[in-house]
Protein backbone atom coordinates (compact mmCIF):
# COMPACT_ATOMS: atom_id res chain seq x y z
CA UNK A 1 0.00 0.00 0.00
CA UNK A 2 1.38 3.34 -0.98
CA UNK A 3 1.68 5.97 1.69
CA UNK A 4 0.09 9.33 0.75
CA UNK A 5 2.44 12.27 0.83
CA UNK A 6 2.13 14.44 3.90
CA UNK A 7 0.77 17.88 3.12
CA UNK A 8 0.46 20.33 5.98
CA UNK A 9 -3.05 21.67 6.72
CA UNK A 10 -1.76 25.19 6.14
CA UNK A 11 -0.71 24.21 2.65
CA UNK A 12 -4.04 22.48 1.91
CA UNK A 13 -6.02 25.54 2.97
CA UNK A 14 -3.73 27.89 1.09
CA UNK A 15 -4.06 25.84 -2.09
CA UNK A 16 -7.82 25.77 -1.83
CA UNK A 17 -8.00 29.48 -1.14
CA UNK A 18 -5.73 30.23 -4.11
CA UNK A 19 -7.88 28.03 -6.30
CA UNK A 20 -11.10 29.75 -5.23
CA UNK A 21 -9.61 33.24 -5.51
CA UNK A 22 -8.34 32.53 -9.02
CA UNK A 23 -11.77 31.33 -10.08
CA UNK A 24 -13.46 34.41 -8.64
CA UNK A 25 -10.92 36.84 -10.09
CA UNK A 26 -11.64 35.53 -13.60
CA UNK A 27 -15.21 36.86 -13.41
CA UNK A 28 -16.33 40.47 -13.42
CA UNK A 29 -17.00 42.47 -10.32
CA UNK A 30 -20.15 43.68 -8.63
CA UNK A 31 -20.88 46.52 -6.23
CA UNK A 32 -23.71 47.38 -3.88
CA UNK A 33 -24.21 50.70 -2.13
CA UNK A 34 -26.79 52.39 0.03
CA UNK A 35 -28.59 55.33 -1.54
CA UNK A 36 -31.30 57.62 -0.22
CA UNK A 37 -34.20 55.23 -0.89
CA UNK A 38 -32.55 51.86 -0.31
CA UNK A 39 -29.76 49.78 -1.76
CA UNK A 40 -28.62 49.64 -5.38
CA UNK A 41 -26.72 46.68 -6.79
CA UNK A 42 -24.69 47.05 -9.98
CA UNK A 43 -22.88 44.22 -11.76
CA UNK A 44 -20.78 44.12 -14.86
CA UNK A 45 -22.65 41.50 -16.86
CA UNK A 46 -22.86 41.17 -20.62
CA UNK A 47 -25.61 38.56 -20.50
CA UNK A 48 -29.22 39.70 -20.56
CA UNK A 49 -30.58 36.41 -19.29
CA UNK A 50 -28.11 34.93 -16.81
CA UNK A 51 -28.46 37.09 -13.74
CA UNK A 52 -25.97 37.87 -11.02
CA UNK A 53 -28.45 39.89 -8.96
CA UNK A 54 -31.85 38.62 -7.88
CA UNK A 55 -34.69 38.75 -5.41
CA UNK A 56 -34.80 36.48 -2.37
CA UNK A 57 -37.70 37.91 -0.40
CA UNK A 58 -39.69 41.07 0.25
CA UNK A 59 -36.75 43.11 1.54
CA UNK A 60 -33.85 40.82 0.70
CA UNK A 61 -31.71 40.69 -2.42
CA UNK A 62 -28.94 38.37 -3.49
CA UNK A 63 -25.86 38.94 -5.62
CA UNK A 64 -23.10 36.56 -6.59
CA UNK A 65 -19.86 36.60 -8.54
CA UNK A 66 -17.67 33.75 -9.70
CA UNK A 67 -18.93 30.48 -11.09
CA UNK A 68 -22.54 30.92 -12.26
CA UNK A 69 -23.88 27.44 -11.52
CA UNK A 70 -22.48 27.57 -8.00
CA UNK A 71 -23.88 30.92 -6.92
CA UNK A 72 -27.16 30.19 -8.69
CA UNK A 73 -27.70 27.06 -6.63
CA UNK A 74 -26.96 29.15 -3.53
CA UNK A 75 -29.55 31.67 -4.73
CA UNK A 76 -32.16 28.94 -5.17
CA UNK A 77 -31.38 27.69 -1.68
CA UNK A 78 -31.97 31.22 -0.37
CA UNK A 79 -35.34 31.65 -2.10
CA UNK A 80 -36.54 28.27 -0.84
CA UNK A 81 -35.29 28.84 2.66
CA UNK A 82 -36.95 32.26 2.85
CA UNK A 83 -40.29 31.16 1.33
CA UNK A 84 -40.63 28.15 3.64
CA UNK A 85 -39.74 30.26 6.66
CA UNK A 86 -42.25 32.94 5.68
CA UNK A 87 -44.93 30.28 5.22
CA UNK A 88 -44.26 28.60 8.56
CA UNK A 89 -43.80 31.75 10.63
CA UNK A 90 -44.55 35.17 9.19
CA UNK A 91 -43.18 37.37 6.43
CA UNK A 92 -41.68 39.56 9.17
CA UNK A 93 -39.60 36.66 10.44
CA UNK A 94 -37.56 36.31 7.25
CA UNK A 95 -34.36 38.28 7.64
CA UNK A 96 -31.00 38.58 5.95
CA UNK A 97 -28.85 37.88 9.00
CA UNK A 98 -29.96 34.29 9.52
CA UNK A 99 -29.80 33.59 5.80
CA UNK A 100 -26.27 35.03 5.65
CA UNK A 101 -25.31 32.72 8.52
CA UNK A 102 -26.69 29.72 6.66
CA UNK A 103 -24.72 30.68 3.59
CA UNK A 104 -21.57 31.10 5.68
CA UNK A 105 -22.10 27.58 7.05
CA UNK A 106 -22.55 26.08 3.59
CA UNK A 107 -19.52 27.84 2.11
CA UNK A 108 -17.39 27.09 5.16
CA UNK A 109 -18.36 23.41 5.18
CA UNK A 110 -17.68 23.08 1.48
CA UNK A 111 -14.34 24.84 1.81
CA UNK A 112 -13.03 22.52 4.52
CA UNK A 113 -14.69 19.22 3.63
CA UNK A 114 -14.99 19.04 -0.12
CA UNK A 115 -12.37 18.43 -2.79
CA UNK A 116 -13.08 21.76 -4.39
CA UNK A 117 -14.17 24.98 -2.69
CA UNK A 118 -17.02 26.98 -4.21
CA UNK A 119 -15.56 29.63 -6.50
CA UNK A 120 -18.01 32.32 -5.45
CA UNK A 121 -18.43 35.40 -3.35
CA UNK A 122 -21.97 36.36 -2.47
CA UNK A 123 -23.82 39.30 -1.00
CA UNK A 124 -27.06 39.21 0.97
CA UNK A 125 -28.60 42.67 1.20
CA UNK A 126 -31.62 43.69 3.25
CA UNK A 127 -33.27 47.05 2.92
CA UNK A 128 -34.54 48.33 6.27
CA UNK A 129 -37.46 50.61 7.02
CA UNK A 130 -34.88 53.33 7.65
CA UNK A 131 -31.44 53.77 6.16
CA UNK A 132 -29.85 52.98 9.52
CA UNK A 133 -31.30 49.47 9.45
CA UNK A 134 -30.09 48.53 5.96
CA UNK A 135 -27.79 45.51 6.02
CA UNK A 136 -25.11 44.20 3.68
CA UNK A 137 -23.62 40.78 4.36
CA UNK A 138 -20.63 39.79 2.26
CA UNK A 139 -19.77 36.09 2.35
CA UNK A 140 -16.46 34.79 0.98
CA UNK A 141 -15.65 31.46 -0.67
CA UNK A 142 -14.36 30.07 2.68
CA UNK A 143 -17.43 31.06 4.69
CA UNK A 144 -16.00 34.27 6.11
CA UNK A 145 -18.96 36.52 6.84
CA UNK A 146 -18.52 40.29 6.87
CA UNK A 147 -21.20 42.77 7.90
CA UNK A 148 -20.35 45.72 5.65
CA UNK A 149 -21.20 49.35 6.19
CA UNK A 150 -22.78 51.28 3.35
CA UNK A 151 -20.97 49.72 0.41
CA UNK A 152 -19.69 46.36 -0.67
CA UNK A 153 -17.51 45.19 -3.56
CA UNK A 154 -17.39 41.59 -4.76
CA UNK A 155 -15.13 39.86 -7.23
CA UNK A 156 -11.78 40.41 -8.90
CA UNK A 157 -9.98 43.72 -8.52
CA UNK A 158 -12.13 44.52 -5.48
CA UNK A 159 -9.51 46.72 -3.81
CA UNK A 160 -9.13 49.11 -6.72
CA UNK A 161 -12.89 49.31 -7.26
CA UNK A 162 -13.48 49.84 -3.58
CA UNK A 163 -10.93 52.67 -3.49
CA UNK A 164 -12.60 54.39 -6.46
CA UNK A 165 -16.09 53.89 -5.05
CA UNK A 166 -15.32 55.24 -1.60
CA UNK A 167 -14.17 58.51 -3.16
CA UNK A 168 -17.51 59.23 -4.81
CA UNK A 169 -20.13 57.36 -2.78
CA UNK A 170 -22.44 59.22 -0.40
CA UNK A 171 -25.38 57.50 1.24
CA UNK A 172 -27.61 60.56 0.63
CA UNK A 173 -27.23 60.19 -3.16
CA UNK A 174 -30.29 59.73 -5.32
CA UNK A 175 -30.56 56.66 -7.56
CA UNK A 176 -29.08 58.34 -10.61
CA UNK A 177 -25.97 59.52 -8.78
CA UNK A 178 -25.58 56.14 -7.05
CA UNK A 179 -25.78 54.19 -10.34
CA UNK A 180 -23.34 56.55 -12.05
CA UNK A 181 -20.90 56.25 -9.14
CA UNK A 182 -21.11 52.45 -9.14
CA UNK A 183 -20.60 52.13 -12.89
CA UNK A 184 -17.67 54.58 -12.84
CA UNK A 185 -16.06 52.63 -10.01
CA UNK A 186 -16.56 49.30 -11.81
CA UNK A 187 -15.02 50.37 -15.10
CA UNK A 188 -12.20 52.62 -13.85
CA UNK A 189 -10.63 55.53 -15.72
CA UNK A 190 -9.51 53.59 -18.81
CA UNK A 191 -12.78 52.31 -20.22
CA UNK A 192 -16.53 52.90 -20.19
CA UNK A 193 -19.49 50.63 -19.53
CA UNK A 194 -22.89 51.02 -21.20
CA UNK A 195 -26.31 49.79 -20.14
CA UNK A 196 -25.76 46.63 -22.24
CA UNK A 197 -22.79 45.61 -20.14
CA UNK A 198 -24.37 46.22 -16.77
CA UNK A 199 -27.04 44.64 -14.65
CA UNK A 200 -28.71 46.99 -12.18
CA UNK A 201 -31.35 46.32 -9.53
CA UNK A 202 -32.58 48.12 -6.45
CA UNK A 203 -34.08 47.22 -3.12
CA UNK A 204 -36.21 50.29 -2.74
CA UNK A 205 -38.15 51.37 0.33
CA UNK A 206 -40.82 52.92 -1.90
CA UNK A 207 -41.54 49.84 -4.02
CA UNK A 208 -44.34 48.33 -1.92
CA UNK A 209 -44.11 44.93 -0.25
CA UNK A 210 -41.60 43.50 -2.68
CA UNK A 211 -38.76 46.02 -2.58
CA UNK A 212 -36.72 44.37 -5.33
CA UNK A 213 -36.87 45.90 -8.78
CA UNK A 214 -34.72 45.44 -11.87
CA UNK A 215 -33.83 48.50 -13.91
CA UNK A 216 -34.09 47.94 -17.65
CA UNK A 217 -31.50 49.09 -20.17
CA UNK A 218 -33.52 52.19 -21.09
CA UNK A 219 -33.61 53.39 -17.51
CA UNK A 220 -29.93 52.62 -16.94
CA UNK A 221 -28.78 54.36 -20.11
CA UNK A 222 -30.89 57.34 -19.04
CA UNK A 223 -28.91 57.48 -15.80
CA UNK A 224 -25.57 57.04 -17.54
CA UNK A 225 -26.20 59.63 -20.27
CA UNK B 1 -29.41 22.49 -0.48
CA UNK B 2 -30.92 19.87 -2.75
CA UNK B 3 -28.90 17.71 -5.10
CA UNK B 4 -29.95 17.29 -8.73
CA UNK B 5 -31.75 14.02 -7.84
CA UNK B 6 -34.05 15.37 -5.15
CA UNK B 7 -34.49 18.95 -6.31
CA UNK B 8 -38.14 20.04 -5.90
CA UNK B 9 -37.97 22.34 -8.95
CA UNK B 10 -39.93 25.57 -9.02
CA UNK B 11 -42.97 24.21 -7.17
CA UNK B 12 -43.54 25.59 -3.70
CA UNK B 13 -45.90 22.74 -2.77
CA UNK B 14 -43.29 20.15 -3.76
CA UNK B 15 -40.76 22.07 -1.70
CA UNK B 16 -43.05 22.06 1.36
CA UNK B 17 -43.51 18.30 1.01
CA UNK B 18 -39.77 17.78 0.57
CA UNK B 19 -39.08 19.55 3.86
CA UNK B 20 -41.84 17.60 5.62
CA UNK B 21 -44.78 20.02 5.60
CA UNK B 22 -48.09 18.79 4.16
CA UNK B 23 -50.11 21.88 3.22
CA UNK B 24 -53.45 20.10 2.91
CA UNK B 25 -53.11 17.46 5.63
CA UNK B 26 -56.57 16.30 6.79
CA UNK B 27 -55.56 13.07 8.55
CA UNK B 28 -57.94 10.13 8.25
CA UNK B 29 -61.04 11.51 9.96
CA UNK B 30 -63.35 9.74 7.56
CA UNK B 31 -66.33 9.21 9.83
CA UNK B 32 -68.53 11.38 12.02
CA UNK B 33 -70.20 14.70 11.38
CA UNK B 34 -68.13 17.53 9.97
CA UNK B 35 -67.63 20.25 12.58
CA UNK B 36 -69.26 23.58 11.88
CA UNK B 37 -66.74 25.91 10.30
CA UNK B 38 -67.08 29.37 8.78
CA UNK B 39 -68.25 29.40 5.18
CA UNK B 40 -67.74 32.10 2.61
CA UNK B 41 -70.21 32.99 -0.11
CA UNK B 42 -70.90 34.86 -3.36
CA UNK B 43 -67.88 35.77 -5.37
CA UNK B 44 -67.92 36.70 -9.03
CA UNK B 45 -65.89 37.88 -11.97
CA UNK B 46 -66.74 39.40 -15.34
CA UNK B 47 -64.87 40.64 -18.35
CA UNK B 48 -64.90 44.18 -19.59
CA UNK B 49 -63.13 46.12 -22.28
CA UNK B 50 -59.50 45.88 -21.13
CA UNK B 51 -59.59 43.30 -18.38
CA UNK B 52 -61.69 41.72 -15.67
CA UNK B 53 -63.63 42.89 -12.63
CA UNK B 54 -63.70 40.62 -9.58
CA UNK B 55 -65.91 41.03 -6.53
CA UNK B 56 -66.74 39.24 -3.32
CA UNK B 57 -69.00 39.96 -0.35
CA UNK B 58 -67.57 40.14 3.17
CA UNK B 59 -69.77 37.78 5.18
CA UNK B 60 -68.67 34.45 6.63
CA UNK B 61 -71.31 32.25 8.25
CA UNK B 62 -71.16 29.29 10.61
CA UNK B 63 -74.50 27.50 10.31
CA UNK B 64 -77.06 30.25 10.76
CA UNK B 65 -74.71 32.55 12.59
CA UNK B 66 -72.64 35.36 11.05
CA UNK B 67 -69.12 34.53 12.15
CA UNK B 68 -67.34 37.38 10.41
CA UNK B 69 -68.51 40.60 8.74
CA UNK B 70 -65.21 41.73 7.31
CA UNK B 71 -63.70 38.69 5.71
CA UNK B 72 -61.84 39.35 2.47
CA UNK B 73 -62.58 36.52 0.08
CA UNK B 74 -61.03 38.21 -2.90
CA UNK B 75 -57.30 38.68 -2.99
CA UNK B 76 -54.62 39.42 -5.53
CA UNK B 77 -52.82 36.21 -6.54
CA UNK B 78 -50.02 38.27 -8.02
CA UNK B 79 -49.80 41.55 -9.94
CA UNK B 80 -51.94 40.43 -12.88
CA UNK B 81 -54.40 37.99 -11.36
CA UNK B 82 -56.82 37.59 -8.50
CA UNK B 83 -58.43 34.70 -6.70
CA UNK B 84 -61.80 34.66 -4.94
CA UNK B 85 -63.04 31.82 -2.79
CA UNK B 86 -66.32 30.32 -1.76
CA UNK B 87 -66.65 27.29 0.48
CA UNK B 88 -64.98 26.42 3.75
CA UNK B 89 -63.09 29.49 4.96
CA UNK B 90 -60.16 27.87 6.79
CA UNK B 91 -58.91 25.60 3.99
CA UNK B 92 -59.72 28.33 1.47
CA UNK B 93 -57.54 30.91 3.22
CA UNK B 94 -54.69 28.43 3.45
CA UNK B 95 -55.14 27.56 -0.22
CA UNK B 96 -54.92 31.22 -1.24
CA UNK B 97 -51.79 31.66 0.86
CA UNK B 98 -50.12 28.63 -0.73
CA UNK B 99 -51.27 29.75 -4.17
CA UNK B 100 -49.87 33.27 -3.77
CA UNK B 101 -46.60 31.85 -2.50
CA UNK B 102 -46.47 29.34 -5.32
CA UNK B 103 -46.72 32.10 -7.95
CA UNK B 104 -44.14 34.28 -6.23
CA UNK B 105 -41.84 31.31 -5.60
CA UNK B 106 -41.88 30.29 -9.26
CA UNK B 107 -41.30 33.86 -10.36
CA UNK B 108 -38.27 34.22 -8.13
CA UNK B 109 -36.72 30.84 -8.94
CA UNK B 110 -37.29 30.96 -12.68
CA UNK B 111 -36.92 34.71 -13.12
CA UNK B 112 -40.27 35.12 -14.90
CA UNK B 113 -43.96 34.87 -14.00
CA UNK B 114 -46.08 31.82 -14.90
CA UNK B 115 -48.48 32.34 -17.83
CA UNK B 116 -52.09 33.09 -16.87
CA UNK B 117 -53.24 29.66 -17.97
CA UNK B 118 -50.38 28.13 -16.01
CA UNK B 119 -51.57 29.94 -12.89
CA UNK B 120 -55.12 28.60 -13.36
CA UNK B 121 -53.67 25.14 -13.78
CA UNK B 122 -51.66 25.52 -10.57
CA UNK B 123 -54.79 26.51 -8.67
CA UNK B 124 -56.68 23.54 -10.05
CA UNK B 125 -53.97 21.25 -8.67
CA UNK B 126 -54.36 22.84 -5.24
CA UNK B 127 -58.14 22.35 -5.36
CA UNK B 128 -57.63 18.72 -6.32
CA UNK B 129 -55.18 18.24 -3.43
CA UNK B 130 -58.00 19.43 -1.16
CA UNK B 131 -60.38 16.73 -2.42
CA UNK B 132 -60.16 14.52 0.71
CA UNK B 133 -61.20 17.55 2.79
CA UNK B 134 -63.97 18.38 0.29
CA UNK B 135 -65.34 14.84 0.79
CA UNK B 136 -65.66 15.65 4.48
CA UNK B 137 -67.51 18.87 3.83
CA UNK B 138 -64.60 21.32 3.69
CA UNK B 139 -64.70 22.04 0.00
CA UNK B 140 -63.13 25.11 -1.58
CA UNK B 141 -64.55 26.49 -4.81
CA UNK B 142 -62.44 29.35 -6.14
CA UNK B 143 -62.73 31.71 -9.06
CA UNK B 144 -59.55 32.74 -10.77
CA UNK B 145 -59.28 35.69 -13.14
CA UNK B 146 -56.57 37.87 -14.53
CA UNK B 147 -55.12 39.78 -17.40
CA UNK B 148 -53.37 37.60 -19.97
CA UNK B 149 -50.32 39.60 -21.03
CA UNK B 150 -49.65 37.29 -24.00
CA UNK B 151 -53.16 37.51 -25.45
CA UNK B 152 -53.84 41.03 -24.13
CA UNK B 153 -57.24 40.21 -22.72
CA UNK B 154 -58.96 39.42 -19.44
CA UNK B 155 -59.72 35.74 -18.76
CA UNK B 156 -61.60 33.91 -16.02
CA UNK B 157 -62.04 30.41 -14.66
CA UNK B 158 -64.08 28.57 -12.07
CA UNK B 159 -63.35 25.22 -10.46
CA UNK B 160 -65.24 22.28 -9.04
CA UNK B 161 -64.25 20.35 -5.92
CA UNK B 162 -62.20 17.81 -7.85
CA UNK B 163 -59.95 20.43 -9.39
CA UNK B 164 -61.94 20.59 -12.63
CA UNK B 165 -61.02 23.83 -14.34
CA UNK B 166 -63.51 25.60 -16.57
CA UNK B 167 -62.70 28.70 -18.51
CA UNK B 168 -65.76 30.94 -18.79
CA UNK B 169 -66.30 33.24 -21.71
CA UNK B 170 -67.68 36.38 -20.06
CA UNK B 171 -68.69 36.05 -16.41
CA UNK B 172 -68.96 33.64 -13.52
CA UNK B 173 -70.40 33.65 -10.00
CA UNK B 174 -70.18 30.97 -7.29
CA UNK B 175 -71.11 30.44 -3.67
CA UNK B 176 -74.53 30.20 -2.05
CA UNK B 177 -75.60 33.49 -3.66
CA UNK B 178 -73.93 32.59 -6.94
CA UNK B 179 -77.18 31.65 -8.65
CA UNK B 180 -78.76 35.04 -8.10
CA UNK B 181 -75.53 36.93 -8.82
CA UNK B 182 -75.01 34.89 -12.00
CA UNK B 183 -78.49 35.78 -13.25
CA UNK B 184 -77.91 39.48 -12.62
CA UNK B 185 -74.63 39.28 -14.52
CA UNK B 186 -76.27 37.35 -17.34
CA UNK B 187 -79.00 39.93 -17.78
CA UNK B 188 -76.72 42.95 -17.42
CA UNK B 189 -73.67 41.77 -19.30
CA UNK B 190 -72.70 43.45 -22.59
CA UNK B 191 -69.61 42.56 -24.64
CA UNK B 192 -66.70 45.02 -24.19
CA UNK B 193 -68.43 46.99 -21.45
CA UNK B 194 -66.72 50.13 -20.13
CA UNK B 195 -64.97 49.48 -16.84
CA UNK B 196 -67.29 51.67 -14.71
CA UNK B 197 -70.37 49.84 -16.00
CA UNK B 198 -68.74 46.52 -15.22
CA UNK B 199 -67.94 47.62 -11.65
CA UNK B 200 -71.52 48.78 -11.16
CA UNK B 201 -72.85 45.50 -12.55
CA UNK B 202 -70.62 43.52 -10.18
CA UNK B 203 -71.93 45.59 -7.25
CA UNK B 204 -75.50 45.10 -8.44
CA UNK B 205 -75.02 41.32 -8.60
CA UNK B 206 -73.72 41.25 -5.02
CA UNK B 207 -76.51 43.56 -3.87
CA UNK B 208 -79.22 41.31 -5.33
CA UNK B 209 -77.52 38.16 -4.02
CA UNK B 210 -77.39 39.64 -0.51
CA UNK B 211 -81.08 40.52 -0.80
CA UNK B 212 -82.00 36.85 -1.33
CA UNK B 213 -79.22 34.80 0.24
CA UNK B 214 -78.83 34.99 4.03
CA UNK B 215 -75.22 33.87 3.84
CA UNK B 216 -74.21 36.77 1.61
CA UNK B 217 -73.51 40.17 3.13
CA UNK B 218 -74.53 43.34 1.30
CA UNK B 219 -73.03 46.77 1.69
CA UNK B 220 -73.10 47.64 5.40
CA UNK B 221 -73.34 51.44 5.40
CA UNK B 222 -73.79 51.53 9.18
CA UNK B 223 -70.44 49.90 9.88
CA UNK B 224 -68.83 51.16 6.68
CA UNK B 225 -68.17 47.66 5.36
CA UNK B 226 -68.33 47.28 1.58
CA UNK B 227 -67.63 44.30 -0.67
CA UNK B 228 -64.16 43.84 -2.11
CA UNK B 229 -64.17 44.88 -5.76
CA UNK B 230 -61.06 44.99 -7.92
CA UNK B 231 -60.15 45.46 -11.56
CA UNK B 232 -57.26 43.71 -13.28
CA UNK B 233 -55.96 45.30 -16.47
CA UNK B 234 -52.66 45.58 -18.31
CA UNK B 235 -51.58 47.86 -15.46
CA UNK B 236 -52.26 45.15 -12.90
CA UNK B 237 -54.48 44.66 -9.88
CA UNK B 238 -56.35 47.68 -8.56
CA UNK B 239 -58.77 47.45 -5.63
CA UNK B 240 -61.68 49.88 -5.64
CA UNK B 241 -61.87 52.13 -2.59
CA UNK B 242 -64.95 52.04 -0.35
CA UNK B 243 -65.60 55.68 -1.27
CA UNK B 244 -65.91 54.59 -4.88
CA UNK B 245 -68.33 51.75 -4.08
CA UNK B 246 -70.55 53.45 -1.49
CA UNK B 247 -72.43 55.75 -3.97
CA UNK B 248 -73.20 52.77 -6.23
CA UNK B 249 -74.86 50.84 -3.41
CA UNK B 250 -76.60 54.00 -2.25
CA UNK B 251 -78.01 54.40 -5.76
CA UNK B 252 -79.43 50.84 -5.67
CA UNK B 253 -81.13 51.62 -2.37
CA UNK B 254 -82.54 54.91 -3.63
CA UNK B 255 -83.89 53.20 -6.70
CA UNK B 256 -85.46 50.42 -4.64
CA UNK B 257 -86.97 52.91 -2.17
CA UNK B 258 -88.57 54.82 -5.04
CA UNK B 259 -90.08 51.63 -6.41
CA UNK B 260 -91.42 50.58 -3.02
CA UNK B 261 -92.99 53.99 -2.42
CA UNK B 262 -94.61 53.75 -5.85
CA UNK B 263 -92.92 56.94 -6.96
CA UNK B 264 -90.64 55.44 -9.55
CA UNK B 265 -90.48 57.42 -12.73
Amino acid sequence: MSQPFYVSPEQVMKDRADYARKGIARGRALVAVQYADGIVLVAENTSNTLRKISEIYDRIGFAGVGKYNEFDSLRRFGVRNADVKGYQYSRDDVEARSLANEYAQILGQTFTHEMKPLEVEILVAEVGFTQESDQLFHIMYDGTLVDEQGMSVLGGDAEAISARLSETWRKEDDLRAAVRGCVAALCGPDRTLGADDTEVAVLSRSNGRRCFRRLDDVEVSGFLA
Amino acid sequence: MFGPQNDPGSSFVNLLRRVGIEPFGVGDATSGVAPLTPHATTVLALRFDGGVVMAGDRRATMGNRISNREMEKLMPADRFSGVAISGSAGPAMDMIKVFQLQLEHFEKLDGRAISLEGKANQLSQLVRANLPAAMQGFGVYPIFAGYDLLRETGRLWDFDGTGGRYEERDFVATGSGGGVAGTVLKVGFRPAMPVEDAVTLACRALHEAADVDAATGGADALRGIYPVVATITKDGWMRRADDDLAPRFEAFRTEQRAILEGGAS
